[in-house]
């Protein structure tokens, strides 16, 4: 089934690929936690101000193709002479920041939804004892919401992991070399399917599954007392 | 000139990307319906092979598995043609995409149509074959009819998530949408303009198809009490 020298030769490039993809996945779920914990709080207030934009933002986010607003950010800015003379130019050129920015909004959008969700399922009787021992707002949603929210989000969290981890494949359309781009480049050169997107869905299943695992573990330390069943991986966008 | 002249071009790209979306859902509502099957089936071997089925399809990109699907079946097919003295058979994309899509999304249909069936009282069944229905009348009369209405949410995501997969099948050399906005990107050197025209198309089919799910939901769940919490 596989070619074995080709496929040794290629490992190394592969190592690589898989580099490019995990530090793309790390960066994109950092910048969509934290900017998600924030927009969630807006997303669920009840200042219409707040929520509005940021249903807004997830609904326009959510409703187009990832690959359309890679190449909107890639190869469409460079249409504008401002922003070729601006002073941010330089890091709208380069292929990595494009995929940092447009995985991040990405991610950004789902999870805000995520979290906004848990959050809407806390018990109200939760936040009126809360409120009725007099803690502030802040306080309500550091001691009280997010800690039930974050755990509730778990099983979804993971879900959206994996389906970030598989958008990542979309960065072999702007010059970025990870696992999917290794894959294409051993095609072209050896024109044999198995040893190269067949490795390539290889590292990407075992990935899959190492994400799912770790969330299987978090879910049993956080989500003990509702010892409820764990779902599987879940499309991405 | 509106877009250079170019809108009728990526209209016609929108045809095509309508039409890979509706045909792949067809065909992903066959193998949906068929891994669905077999996963609640006796038969040991068919939940294996479906098991197998939707957990390698669920733990790989789409991209990646529509690459390796459209290579890999060009390649298979034109050595079986070779073997055969068929000579060499050139693989419509269009065709193509469409199998490919519907085989990869038939894979998360699958958990859906497994979920909505399992949501049907086991006893409805039981009460269609004592009337001594057909497994295919209980089918048609008792299970799909109310399987309809526990699919729709996951259902509307998946086609969500279909319409917005379908801009991959560019990568394999399909006229799409997406196709026609980089040809006229690069001929009008205007990328941004075209990308965002064809952003706000897919963003217009998410919404008419939010507001058509919504309509159905309420078809199919008349005389079932909402519960108010």
């Amino acid at each position: 089934m596989f070619d074995w020298p080709v496929v040794l030769a290629a490992l190394p490039d592969f190592f690589r690929g898989l580099r490019v993809t995990l530090i793309l996945l790390a960066i994109a779920l950092a910048t969509g936690f934290v900017l998600s914990i924030p927009l969630a709080m807006a997303r669920v207030s009840q200042n219409k101000w707040l929520s509005m934009p940021v249903f807004l933002f997830t609904y326009v986010i959510r409703g187009t193709p990832l690959l359309v607003q890679m190449f909107m950010v890639y190869h469409g800015l460079a249409q504008f002479a401002w922003m070729r003379q601006s002073a941010v130019w330089f890091l709208f050129k380069d292929a990595w920041f494009c995929a940092w920015l447009v995985f991040s909004m990405s991610t950004t959008a789902y999870t805000t939804e995520i979290f906004a969700g848990a959050l809407r399922q806390t018990p109200a009787g939760e936040l009126e004892a809360a409120q009725s021992l007099g803690m502030t707002k802040l306080q309500i949603y550091a001691r009280i919401l997010w800690p039930g929210a974050l755990r509730r989000a778990l099983p979804q969290y993971s879900n959206e992991v994996v389906g970030l981890m598989h958008a990542t494949a979309v960065a072999s359309t702007v010059t970025l070399v990870e696992i999917t781009r290794v894959a294409r480049d051993v095609y072209y050169n050896h024109l044999s399917v198995t040893d190269s997107f067949g490795v390539a869905a290889i590292f990407y299943f075992v990935l899959t599954f190492t994400v799912v695992g770790i969330f299987k573990l978090l879910e049993m330390r956080y989500l003990k007392h509702l010892n409820r069943k764990v779902s599987g991986p879940v499309a991405a966008r | 000139m509106i877009l250079h002249g170019y809108l009728p071009a990526i209209l016609g790209g929108l045809k095509s990307t309508l039409s890979v979306a509706v045909l792949s859902l067809l065909v992903a509502c066959v193998f949906g319906l068929l891994g669905a099957a077999a996963k609640l089936s006796e038969s040991r071997l068919a939940h294996w092979a479906a098991d197998i089925y939707t957990t390698l399809i669920r733990g790989v990109p789409e991209l990646l598995l529509l690459l390796l699907l459209f290579y890999g079946g060009q390649i298979t097919i034109n050595n079986l043609a070779d073997r055969q003295g068929w000579g060499y058979i050139d693989i419509n994309p269009f065709i193509a995409g469409i199998l490919v899509l519907g085989f990869i999304f038939g894979a998360y249909l699958t958990e859906t149509f497994r979920a909505a069936i399992l949501a049907i009282p086991r006893g409805q069944i039981e009460a269609g074959h004592a009337y001594g229905l057909r497994p295919l009348q209980v089918f048609s009369r008792i299970v799909l009819p109310q399987m309809i209405r526990h699919a729709i949410p996951g259902f509307a995501n998946n086609w969500l998530i279909m319409v917005k997969a379908t801009a991959l099948v560019s990568i394999i050399g399909l006229d799409d949408m997406v196709h026609r906005a980089s040809l006229a990107a690069s001929a009008t050197r205007e990328p941004f303009t075209f990308y965002a025209t064809i952003a706000v198309i897919y963003l217009a089919i998410t919404t008419v198809s939010l507001v058509g799910l919504h309509c159905l939901q309420k078809r199919y769940s008349l005389g079932v009490r909402k519960v108010d919490f």
